[in-house]
């Protein structure tokens, strides 16, 4: 197994690490990956911020509902 | 102390929009109808029990929270992941690649998490993202990113490996960002 990870892997890792505690090697590789590597950052961003968005969807959405309604 | 009558009216506010959740979820509007009523009779039978440390919607979610657990519970049979549902495009992961594993298009970068989360309307875009899930995998999602329930728990409730589990959760996000990404953040 090479120790550097491709993006392939990076972004299914990236994707795991919100469902599972990743093992020391693994967190390791997907660090000295994002750190070289933008287009997995970004993909990385995007997940953090789907999330985030999850955690606080109805509570956000649901003033817009009640203030619009006459 | 809320006067009854304005509970009554802002819960009646509330409604639809916690049903869309429910059915969202449950993608059964029976059982969705069931867990918010459910949930209006818990706020209207103890209404001091609020306690004002988070806003009442917050609370309120939170009771309609724990009462679609339970429905998913007594559903559990009806929403096992059927082998497949998401397999029939099993390139929904590759084509996102080259063969040598580098990603096809650059993702982009959507910014501050802060400043996208202050807009409502976001939230609308991605309701309709998620609605656009396969009903499955939209379950699966939601029972993990807004129930946010532990992955061990939901392996249990469905009966599926925890490795097809992360798959799932990989191809709703997969799903999610793509359609984000067109519908709210304009690329493509």
């Amino acid at each position: 197994m090479r120790f550097l990870l491709t993006c392939k892997q990076a972004h299914q890792m990236v994707s795991e690490r919100l469902d599972r505690h990743l093992s020391l090697t693994e967190r390791a590789r997907l660090r000295v990956h994002l750190s070289i590597c933008d287009a997995c950052t970004n993909f990385n961003g995007q997940m953090q911020l789907l999330r985030q968005a999850m955690r606080k969807l109805p509570a956000e959405q649901l003033p817009t509902d009640t203030d619009s309604q006459p | 102390m809320t006067p009854p009558d304005d509970l009554h009216t802002q819960l009646d506010k509330m409604r639809p929009q916690l049903l869309r959740f429910a059915i969202l979820q449950l993608r059964n509007k029976t059982a969705a109808e069931d867990a918010v009523q459910e949930t209006l009779l818990a706020v209207l039978e103890k209404p001091d029990s609020f306690a004002g440390q988070s806003s009442f919607r917050t609370y309120v979610t939170g009771i309609l929270k724990f009462k679609i657990i339970d429905h998913l519970r007594s559903l559990k049979r009806e929403i096992a992941l059927e082998n497949g549902e998401d397999e029939s495009e099993s390139d929904l992961i590759d084509h996102l690649f080259k063969s040598n594993g580098h990603t096809v298009d650059m993702p982009a970068a959507w910014g501050e998490p802060e400043a996208v989360l202050q807009q409502q309307d976001f939230f609308r875009v991605l309701e309709v993202c998620l609605e656009k899930l396969p009903t499955k995998t939209a379950r699966v999602f939601m029972m993990r990113e807004w129930l946010e329930l532990e992955t061990e728990e939901i392996c249990k409730e469905l009966q599926l490996s925890t490795s097809n589990l992360w798959v799932v959760l990989y191809r709703a996000r997969l799903r999610l960002r793509e359609c984000l990404d067109l519908n709210w953040f304009g690329n493509h």
